[in-house]
């Protein structure tokens, strides 16, 4: 079980590193929506702590090793049902999104800009 | 119409998070609820511009003046915010002293309250399941595992962080640092010391 497995089970973790707290730009992204949409009243943080824990309490795949991925991946499924919640967004919404840009992205030559218009038609 | 080699025609599209990321963002921007140069300014901010050096400077005002201490112990929020120091998640802060008798350390065992001002974002380690419910079980084992060593008489005293309360630690001034002035002293102060994972060690 994750939560009683040592520390020193996890040799990788840095116990000392004053850097990057963000190891791929997604993961800033996601943190500054965040703080953008409490900081403009979208909602309170001590709301945005009980997404975030019931996201945390839910536990992580337990092959992932990436600290900073496993917390980040459940901030942002925190944001998401967040922002579905206060009626921002929705998960079809979502999904239908991801969707498209994943199929700029196909459609998208090598080295040119990723552009939401060439998702074409799904 | 030109003809392109199929392995130039598409890039592969990012980790699914990544999508995810990029869904939201887009959708948000359209509806006008956030602007993209709101997010690279927080962005800017965190990375670069908050960060352990302001805890630093706030320990070390209170090393050397000791009605600043009195106040950073009494309203923790209000005596940070006169060095400038405020803002999401540093809205109520209490700080704990070290001393010969107590040792604090922090942890947040629902997730990663932290504060933010002060500390900037957190380490990896305190996001990490395994910090998360092993300071609170075995906190001298966990301090062990950090290289510190805590006397047996010395109480261990761990402070869970929460939506409303965060904690900042008031690490024990080292000896020897008498002469030193208050940039110096800052300089010497680390941020694991203000979660209480770490004691300053005396200058060689």
């Amino acid at each position: 079980m994750a939560e009683t497995l040592p520390i020193d089970r996890f040799p990788e973790l840095p116990r000392d590193d004053q850097g990057p707290v963000f190891s791929e730009p997604w993961q800033a992204e996601a943190f500054a929506m965040t703080v953008k949409l409490h900081a403009d009243g979208h909602f309170e943080w001590s709301e945005w702590v009980k997404y975030i824990s019931t996201e945390i309490a839910n536990g992580a795949p337990p092959d992932e090793v990436d600290h900073n991925a496993i917390y980040y991946r459940q901030w942002l499924s925190a944001l998401e049902r967040l922002v579905a919640d206060k009626g921002l967004s929705s998960p079809p919404e979502l999904m239908d999104r991801k969707d498209a840009w994943r199929r700029a992205y196909e459609n998208t030559p090598h080295g040119e800009p990723v552009e939401l218009a060439l998702a074409g038609q799904s | 119409m030109a003809k392109h080699d199929h392995t130039h025609e598409h890039t592969a599209p990012p980790s699914d998070p990544a999508l995810r990321v990029k869904a939201l963002e887009s959708l948000l921007l359209e509806k006008g609820v956030i602007d993209a140069e709101a997010l690279d300014e927080i962005i800017d901010t965190y990375e670069n511009k908050t960060g352990p050096r302001n805890g630093a400077a706030v320990v070390a005002r209170a090393w050397v003046d000791p009605d600043y201490k009195k106040r950073l112990l009494e309203d923790g929020t209000g005596a940070i915010a006169e060095m400038g120091f405020s803002g999401i998640q540093g809205e109520d802060m209490l700080v704990v002293e070290n001393t010969a008798e107590v040792h604090n350390m922090v942890v947040c065992t629902l997730c990663s309250c932290y504060p933010w001002p002060t500390l900037g974002l957190p380490p990896v380690w305190y996001k990490a399941a395994p910090y998360r419910s092993r300071a609170v079980s075995d906190p001298r084992g966990v301090l062990a595992e950090f290289g510190v060593e805590i006397a047996d008489d010395t109480e261990v005293r761990v402070w869970d962080s929460n939506a409303e309360l965060r904690y900042l630690v008031l690490p024990v001034r080292p000896e020897g640092t008498d002469g030193m002035s208050e940039d110096e002293l800052a300089a010497m102060v680390t941020r694991d010391s203000m979660i209480g994972t770490g004691v300053i060690q005396a200058p060689k």
